[in-house]
């Protein structure tokens, strides 16, 4: 004990460390950026993604509210014309395209294609959201009470035993041609398709949604807000849901591209959404009988289609890899 | 071991019931009926739609008619209601149409998709990996029929071969050599394209799947010892990787049914999926309900041999 108290004291604030010196800490969302902002497939997907979003808005506004591309317009003189051509001298002078000229061709009616795919852009993706939001909507709930209420007794079974059970039945079922049936079975509307979609799909969110509850509920935050005596509604949901929606949210921007791509299987099908709506689906399974004459009429939707869902796969990838640290390079 | 077994095919029966009140109550519960297929014609009396309504016990409350249903399967009485033909015996017909389709995808997603992911996550980060990974993506991002459409249009123009329907019309007095060489062309392609779906997905989760072992403690330790790279990957890593993906069995059939629906359409293949799109034309309510508890009944038998296979494989299992 003969080292002096300076020594001493020199020693302790050397221990202590200084906060100006060490590393910031990243907060998880700076921490999500920085990887997410790396991967630069994911990047690219995103600023498809965006483009999208703005093309599908402005796809409303101009075909449907304040009409510069009208897609019902038949022209009867301008049938099966390719991309940038002009429209014919004896065509109806109203009728003409914006700027004269039709910038993805014309169909077997007339119709100019470039105004459709404006159109079905945006009921493409609201197909794709709304389906997505049901089966999330669907999948959130059931999973949550799975998880959440799951050891709660309903007579002999567990609440559980009972969801997790339905939720494997239906997913014996072969998925697309159960919406097959139901697409075929209901009255056809655009609606009814985007339900049945939703409907069909909310099972994989279940089964993520349980599992994380079970992990989550047993953390001490969850604990702590428990013996806090807050309200379960609104530990489950202000403490919980939160928490639990970093794959949820995964498989809902993949959720998306699948739904885009079911929806034009069910065109091709015969059973996509009804006339006065253009979709890409059902663009694309029109297309299709004119493959040599008008390959137009089948690649531009088809290649449509392909970038839109394989942005959304990107995405989603990119965020699985940023949300997951597991997968992460060492 | 048997208990665990018994137990899951315990489990597996409650799902069969839950499975088949399912499969019967959505087609009854939705609107639509076969006696509406043809309203508009004249010939049809209210008599007549009376009689067929009474014929196929559509009158009856919901679960009587499950219980006629259950019943005419359980003897094999089952009629179709377009045809009057037996159910059973026409779905079998159809099965053995497609069974050479469904095996040839099985069997090639599940040879491509393991070489191919296990090779990109040895290779992290490589051309190769990051190539594959994005010919993944663009593969599931593509919409199936439009894919097909190339694809017959590619083999078609390139090879001159006929690839629609089961075989060639009118090549009964070919040679032998040939006959065989069409059915190959005919099943070759619409089974690729069956396949790419699965082969993609597959893939990537043999990848990541993967990734995670090869970032193990006991991997390190291996290589530590100073192993050569190929044991710890292969004697090490590859074993434990694998083995979740035997659970993976039973869940890609509902896929590979459900997508056979769109395929067989598009190469005019008269197997199970397009007997399906017919019976749904026709409202042929018995059929579509008989091929759904059918194909659940199949993937259930599927995830049952892989739970069963996965306890033989996995020890870990029989402790629970």
């Amino acid at each position: 004990m003969n080292e002096s108290p300076e020594t001493l004291a020199h020693q302790r604030s050397r221990l202590l460390l200084d906060p100006e010196e060490l590393p910031p800490s990243e907060t998880p969302w700076q921490e999500f950026l920085r990887i997410y902002l790396k991967d630069y497939q994911a990047l690219l997907g995103f600023w498809v993604l965006m483009l999208l979003l703005v093309t599908a808005f402005a796809g409303k506004v101009f075909t449907e509210w304040w009409v510069v591309f009208d897609p019902e317009v038949v022209r009867l003189t301008d049938t099966f014309l390719p991309p940038f051509s002009v429209p014919s001298p004896d065509s109806i002078e109203v009728d003409r395209p914006l700027g004269g000229v039709y910038l993805m061709g014309t169909d077997e009616l007339g119709r100019d294609v470039f105004a459709r795919m404006f159109q079905g852009s945006f009921v493409s993706l609201s197909i794709g959201f709304v389906a997505v939001g049901i089966s999330l909507g669907i999948g959130i709930v059931l999973g949550g009470l799975a998880g959440f209420y799951g050891h709660v007794k309903l007579g002999f079974v567990t609440v559980d035993t009972l969801i997790m059970r339905f939720t494997d039945a239906m997913m014996c079922f072969p998925r697309f041609f159960l919406i097959l049936t139901a697409v075929a079975l209901l009255p056809p509307s655009i609606y009814t398709i985007m339900m049945i979609i939703g409907f069909f799909g909310w099972m994989g969110t279940a089964r993520f949604v349980r599992a994380e509850f079970f992990s989550i509920r047993e953390q001490d935050y969850v604990v702590a807000a428990k013996a806090l005596g807050i309200p379960e509604g609104r530990i489950i949901f202000r403490h919980m849901v939160p928490n639990a929606l970093a794959p949820v949210f995964v498989s809902a921007t993949i959720g998306v591209a699948s739904a885009i791509l079911t929806e034009s299987g069910l065109s091709f099908l015969g059973f996509g959404v009804p006339p006065p709506y253009a979709t890409w689906g059902n663009i694309l399974s029109d297309g299709k009988g004119f493959i040599f004459d008008a390959p137009w009429l089948f690649f531009i939707p088809g290649l449509a289609i392909f970038i839109v869902v394989l942005a959304f796969n990107l995405v989603g990838e990119g965020l699985r890899e940023a949300l997951n640290p597991k997968l992460r390079r060492r | 071991m048997w208990n665990y077994i018994i137990r899951n095919i315990g489990q597996r029966l409650i799902l069969l019931i839950i499975v088949s009140f399912v499969a019967h109550s959505f087609i009854h519960l939705a609107p639509g009926e076969p006696s509406e297929v043809d309203p508009m014609n004249p010939r049809m009396k209210p008599e007549d739609i009376a009689k067929i309504r009474a014929a196929f016990h559509l009158d009856d409350p919901v679960y009587m008619q499950y219980a006629y249903w259950i019943r005419d399967l359980g003897t094999g009485e089952l009629k179709s209601f377009k045809d009057s033909q037996p159910v059973l015996p026409k779905i079998w017909n159809r099965f053995l149409n497609s069974l050479p389709l469904f095996l040839l995808a099985t069997v090639l997603v599940w040879t491509w998709a393991f070489p191919t992911g296990i090779h990109g996550a040895v290779h992290r980060g490589s051309l190769y990996d990051r190539s594959t990974v994005l010919l993944a993506y663009a593969l599931i991002s593509v919409p199936g029929f439009f894919l097909s459409f190339l694809a017959i249009l590619w083999v078609v123009g390139w090879f001159g071969v006929p690839v629609i329907g089961i075989k060639t019309f009118g090549m009964d007095h070919a040679d032998l050599a040939f006959k065989i060489m069409d059915r190959v062309w005919h099943l070759v392609i619409p089974s690729v394209m069956a396949a790419i779906g699965g082969i993609a997905v597959l893939s990537r989760y043999v990848r990541s799947q993967m990734l995670e072992v090869l970032s193990q403690d006991y991997v390190r330790t291996a290589r530590a010892k100073g192993l050569q790279d190929d044991t710890v990957v292969y004697g090490h890593a590859l074993g434990n990787a694998l083995l979740p993906f035997v659970t993976m069995f039973g869940l890609l059939l509902p896929e590979l049914i459900g997508g056979a629906v769109i395929f067989e359409q598009i190469f005019a293949w008269p197997g199970l999926g397009r007997l399906g799109y017919e019976a749904i034309l026709n409202r042929d309510f018995p059929v579509i309900m008989t091929l759904n508890l059918i194909a659940a009944i199949l993937t259930l038998a599927g995830t049952l041999l892989s739970d069963i296979l996965y306890a033989v494989v996995d020890p870990r299992i029989r402790l629970h």
